[in-house]
């Protein structure tokens, strides 16, 4: 019943097949990796493109917004890559290295990997290891159960154009944040994917920025981390431009572990942030946030799978959605707990200021859960700016545009803080401060 | 009325012995003040004598009017006549305190193979016993503990002292949260349950609470043993000249 | 909670297997041939005597099930229903319609009376203070057996009968509201329903009148391999109100029971309609076997300004329960309510929570829930809250709360909430947990023994929900609850 008989094709659907079997020659991997690829492409043309009778992408139907597909970017030159990387913005002083990946594919030259080896980081080319790797694509392409069923991946795997593996070494600590910018000089759909591993007591903090300049094409991501024992991960990552993007996170975590994650959706057309973290080890924490600032006619859907496959872990999830004009957000999230997974603690909490008459937002957190010994709780509210404490300020003489911006501010920042690095939380609060004086 | 014997004991899987041989005779009509130093093993004895899970007995007995409690569950040990006061006392939503008592009151009364309570004499018994510790009616019809403010938890739990009128009292810091005015309330209440066939044993860090509660014995617990006992002069030495004294002795 | 002791008395007193309410009736019945086509169709509308349009309309249901394909994106997993292997009509022979009770099979009236529903006016008056009096429509099998206080509840104007007496007495009425909730295409158990239901009741409450009594239908599947399909329609017009209760058991077989049952309400303005539930079907046995699935649609239409609809269920029965009784907020003004409390056990499976979906001005609904998860069973709260673009402040407030006894069972929460209105505010709140040792521990040391200290701290958990009962339910109901939970603990 779910499963509805599909005897016509969308043109993008028919385009995407034509695409991958135009691209096979070209698309790097050895045997292992073409025999993966092809299985996902297969996997994908049985599904085709997830629509809003799919569950999972009930609130984002990908095949209603992607009328045709583009072609698959050609890769851009060095020169092209530069000044697309100088016309984003992203963290402007803050220090750190960086590793660019320009048109889906890791520009080495613009990328501080000889700096990163000195430190025990090691940055190789995803395509160099796809020509290289044996059985089951050595793990490079690997996606975890709770993710399986994805078509958007299926369709990353089978046209993955590059990335980049980076491998933090055992107990190295890094110095700096480590930002992997995307960029791209020229139109094309990007399918793009970054293995990140921290070895066992490495801590590392990690910023992706994808910043998509091209009005049109499709950007499809996949970064994969895999977290050793006693690591400790910081992430941040910005999906902004105008494209249609469909980003996926996957999170492996090992044993005594800490993560610190926060994802910022904002003002892109069409954008999804997808990810899939699982608990492998005993005695980890994780805690997850999310941003959605969308306006005009965007589109913001964060999708979240956190998968207690162990006792005593501790997962905290906290999301924010400020929505104006016509905009839409999701937000989906979904704890599960194993049996056996006992003293697991899972807290979620989804929040939305809905600005304009015309925003809406569609919530469904859920909770799945096989074990008893267990705390887990979620909440979720949706509703206006708090008349009470608009009134409050207006009362001690701010206007109400700037008291607004003001309350907004502080409804993120409430997220935003709890990253505690310094650097990067003003960064963030200066780009949610640029979005919002935009509005003016 | 009570008697422990050379109990050593540990709590769950970790196997690090938290009492190492305590011995202790408490007889009826008897006030004893067991005092001692954060990690004395002070909580671990009032957990032990009330049977929670998890805290195990390796060597040694506890009899309780001459009959070991070891076997015993904590409520078949509750209609014996023990009564622990908690230093956390636990919230139950839903259930309104009131209801919680009667209930208790009701399971300890059959337990004895007594009657059970009518409502009228019940509600009279609670609403004596509730006033004369400044506890209102509007806190009863709330649920058990919660929202309530540490003194109110605290009264809540001797009202129910009174109302279940044990044989031996627990006191687990009762002192703990407490400001004069509401330790003075507690400690009258507990005066009045002092009674020639009833033994109270009084944990306690700060000396505070015996200037009010007047023990009849005072000993000092450390590393899992006790390690001096004397009369109430001691705990007055101990306010003076804190634990140091005393944490070596042990080992 | 007086409740308590009396709960644990009982849990205590009764053996291995729980269900009481498992005997079987030894009476003779009619039933149509096995197996479903238009014939059969046309057999129960010939016997119970209906106007043509409603043999029509049930014949363009039952052509339009044909095409439809069972839902499966509930959480709970089923063998194929045989659909050609059940009976659609079964009803106790010598009954058409009788006029008093005295007509009435004294077996069926000694079965109500072993299930503790009173039937008998003069005995109910004997017993009870007039104001708790309560009316009852007894439904046995596919059929109403007796209807009791019609007399007194038609002096107030109130019609409370069953549907098929609805059809032959008050057709008009019966063909204005039909379907008009629930359509007969919205759902595969609904359209089903519409065309093979078979009794039901029906209730109407004038306007500006509020029902003198509480009104109550009592369900009872008896026969093997029968179908039971009811359907319940209730209006209240401008200004009434009415409560109403219904009740349902089955007896233990090993089999498993089909159970697909409509429920529509219609609440025009300020008019307020209260429906509580006491699902206790026969569950299965401790290994799974047997038990009744529960597939209900359940849907109340609050169409006038200020009108009210509140939902209230205790679900501790069936092998399998799928329903989610739901508000249509169209009035502005209106406002939902939703309490529910589920109790799984065994090999039970629930996936049960509602939708409130806020279309006028104003409305507010409310969703209180609490799952209680035993032995192997899954439980499983869904529920949707949706604020159309125009539902100018629309109000939700729902909590929801699970609590696991034992480590082989599931509790599951799928909210869904749709905002299209920016001044709509909505909260949700979730948490699932177990008893907590430190709580046992605490009841224990007060002197409760385990199984006390258990019902004690469930009843608190589901108090919010008890409370919405009517005072004679919510006795039953705890000791309902308690004895679902019996063997969960140790």
């Amino acid at each position: 019943m779910n499963m509805e008989t599909r005897s016509l094709k969308t043109s993008a659907e028919t385009e995407l097949a034509s695409l991958f079997d135009g691209a096979r020659e070209q698309l790097a991997g050895s045997d292992a990796v073409i025999k993966l690829r092809e299985q996902a492409f297969s996997a994908f043309d049985e599904r085709g493109l997830p629509h809003r009778r799919v569950e999972e992408y009930k609130y984002s139907d990908v095949r209603a917004k992607l009328k045709s597909a583009s072609k698959l970017v050609a890769a851009g030159s060095n020169a092209e890559a530069k000044s697309a990387l100088e016309a984003v913005e992203t963290y402007g002083d803050l220090e750190r290295y960086r590793i660019v990946i320009n048109n889906g594919r890791l520009m080495a030259e613009l990328s501080d990997i000889e700096a990163l080896k000195g430190e025990g980081v090691t940055v190789s080319n995803l395509n160099a290891a796809l020509a290289d790797a044996q059985d089951e694509a050595d793990g490079l392409l690997n996606v975890p159960s709770i993710a399986a069923a994805d078509p958007m991946i299926m369709l990353n795997t089978a046209l993955v154009l590059g990335g980049a593996v980076v491998s933090v070494g055992e107990g190295t600590e890094v110095s700096r944040p480590i930002e992997i910018v995307y960029t791209a000089s020229t139109a094309g759909a990007r399918y793009t994917r970054c293995r990140i591993e921290l070895g066992k007591r490495a801590q590392a903090t990690i910023l992706e920025s994808f910043e998509d300049n091209t009005a049109e094409a499709e950007g499809n991501a996949v970064s994969d981390f895999v977290i050793g024992d006693e690591a400790r991960l910081t992430l941040a990552r910005v999906v902004t431009g105008e494209a249609v993007h469909v980003s996926s996170v996957l999170m492996n975590i090992g044993g005594s572990a800490e993560v610190k994650a926060i994802g910022f959706n904002m003002g892109t057309d069409f954008a999804r942030t997808q990810s899939f973290v699982t608990f492998s080890g005993e005695h980890s924490n994780a805690s997850l946030y999310g941003i959605t600032m969308v306006r005009e006619k965007q589109h913001s859907d964060h999708t979240l799978v956190v998968d207690h496959k162990v006792p005593n872990c501790e997962s905290r999830e906290r999301f924010k959605a400020v929505i104006d004009d016509f905009a839409e957000g999701v937000f989906q999230g979904k704890i599960i707990v194993r049996p056996h997974a006992q003293k697991t603690d899972g807290q979620m909490m989804t929040q939305a200021l809905l600005l304009s008459e015309d925003a809406s937002m569609s919530n469904k957190p859920e909770l799945e859960i096989f074990a008893d010994d267990v705390q887990c709780a979620h909440g979720a509210t949706s509703g206006q700016i708090d008349e009470d404490l608009l009134f409050y300020l207006r009362a001690r003489g701010i206007p109400e545009a700037q008291a607004k911006m003001l309350l907004v501010l502080a409804f993120l920042a409430e997220a935003v803080e709890e990253m505690e690095d310094e650097g990067i939380v003003s960064a963030l609060e200066g780009r949610i401060r640029n979005w919002l004086s935009v509005e003016e | 009325m009570l008697e422990i014997k050379n109990l050593h004991a540990h709590v769950g899987d970790d196997e690090t012995e938290i009492l190492r041989g305590v011995n202790l005779t408490v007889k009826p009509g008897e006030v004893h003040a067991i005092m001692g130093p954060n990690g004395s093993g002070k909580s671990t004895l009032s957990y032990i004598l009330a049977g929670k899970d998890d805290y195990e007995v390796t060597e040694g007995d506890i009899l309780f009017n001459g009959e070991s409690m070891l076997e015993m569950e904590p409520d078949e040990r509750a209609a014996a006549g023990l009564f622990l006061a908690f230093q956390y006392p636990i919230e139950i939503p839903g259930v309104a305190t009131m209801t919680f008592l009667k209930t208790a009151l009701n399971a300890q009364r059959k337990a004895r193979g007594e009657d059970e309570l009518s409502t009228p004499a019940f509600m009279k018994q609670v609403k004596e016993k509730a006033a004369e510790l400044n506890i209102t009616m509007d806190m009863l019809k709330r649920p058990l503990n919660v929202g309530f403010s540490g003194g109110e938890k605290k009264r809540s739990e001797i009202l129910q002292m009174s109302l279940l009128e044990p044989k031996l009292c627990v006191m687990d810091e009762t002192d703990s949260g407490l400001d004069i005015d509401a330790l003075k309330i507690v400690a009258e209440g507990v005066n009045r349950l002092r009674s020639p066939d009833r033994a109270m044993v009084v944990i306690t860090h700060y000396q505070r609470l015996l200037d009010h509660i007047v023990p009849d014995v005072v000993h000092v617990l450390s590393r899992g043993k006790i390690v001096k006992t004397g009369g109430k002069e001691l705990a007055l030495e101990l306010e003076k000249n804190g634990y140091a004294d005393y944490v070596g002795q042990a080992a | 909670m007086p409740a308590v002791q009396e709960t644990i008395d009982r849990v205590r007193s009764i053996d291995v297997d729980q269900y009481k309410y498992g005997f079987v009736t030894e009476i003779e019945s009619d039933k149509a041939p096995k197996g479903l086509n238009e014939d059969v169709i046309r057999f129960i509308s010939e016997k119970k005597g209906e106007p043509e349009w409603m043999l029509e309309w049930r014949l363009e249901a039952y052509r339009r099930w044909l095409t439809m394909a069972e839902p499966t994106w509930a959480r709970v997993s089923y063998p194929q229903i045989e659909f050609n292997e059940l009976y659609y009509y079964s009803a106790p022979k010598n009954t058409p319609g009788p006029k008093s009770l005295d007509e009435v099979d004294p077996e069926l009236l000694a079965t109500y009376e072993k299930l503790g529903i009173p039937l008998r006016e003069q005995e109910i008056l004997a017993g009870v203070e007039p104001k708790n009096r309560v009316a009852v429509d007894a439904v046995f099998d596919s059929v109403s057996v007796v209807t009791t206080f019609k007399e007194e509840l038609k002096k107030a104007g109130v019609i409370f009968c069953s549907i098929s007496e609805a059809l032959r007495e008050h057709p008009e009425l019966v063909r204005k509201y039909l379907g008009s909730v629930v359509p007969v295409s919205d759902n595969f158990y609904a359209t089903l329903n519409s065309a093979v239901f078979s009794d039901g009741s029906f209730v109407y409450v004038p306007e500006g009148v509020r029902c003198p009594m509480e009104l109550s239908t009592y369900f009872r599947i008896n026969e093997q391999n029968t179908g039971q399909f009811e359907r319940t329609l209730i209006i209240a017009e401008k200004g009434a109100y009415v409560s109403y209760l219904e009740g349902c058991t089955a007896p233990q077989r090993d089999e498993n029971q089909l159970h697909a049952a409509v429920v529509e309400l219609i609440a025009h303005d300020d008019a307020e309609i209260k429906y509580s539930t006491v699902q206790n079907w026969y569950p299965g046995d401790k290994n799974g076997k047997g038990g009744i699935y529960n597939f209900v649609t359940k849907r109340g239409d609050c169409r006038g300004r200020n009108s009210k609809i509140s939902w209230t269920q205790v679900e501790t029965g069936s092998a399998i329960t799928w329903k989610y009784p739901s508000c249509i907020l169209r009035g502005d003004n209106s406002r939902g309510e939703f309490y529910s409390i589920a109790v799984s056990n065994g090999h039970q499976q629930i996936d049960s929570g509602t939708k409130m979906i806020h279309l006028g001005k104003n409305t507010s609904s409310r969703i209180i829930s609490k799952g209680i998860s035993a032995g192997k069973s899954e439980n499983t709260y869904r529920g949707l809250v949706s604020a159309h673009r125009k539902a100018t402040n629309a109000r939700n407030f729902t909590q929801c709360d699970s609590l696991l006894i034992g480590q082989d069972c599931g509790a599951h929460t799928v909210p869904y909430m749709e905002s299209k209105n920016s001044t709509a505010v909505f909260e949700h709140e979730a948490t699932t947990s177990k008893i907590s040792d430190d709580q046992m521990f605490y009841c224990q040391q007060r002197g409760l023994s385990e199984e006390e200290a258990v019902a004690l701290i469930v009843n608190g958990f589901v108090k919010d929900v008890i409370q919405q009962l009517p005072m004679e339910f919510a006795v039953e109901a705890q000791k309902l609850i308690s004895i679902s939970l019996e063997g969960s603990v140790g």
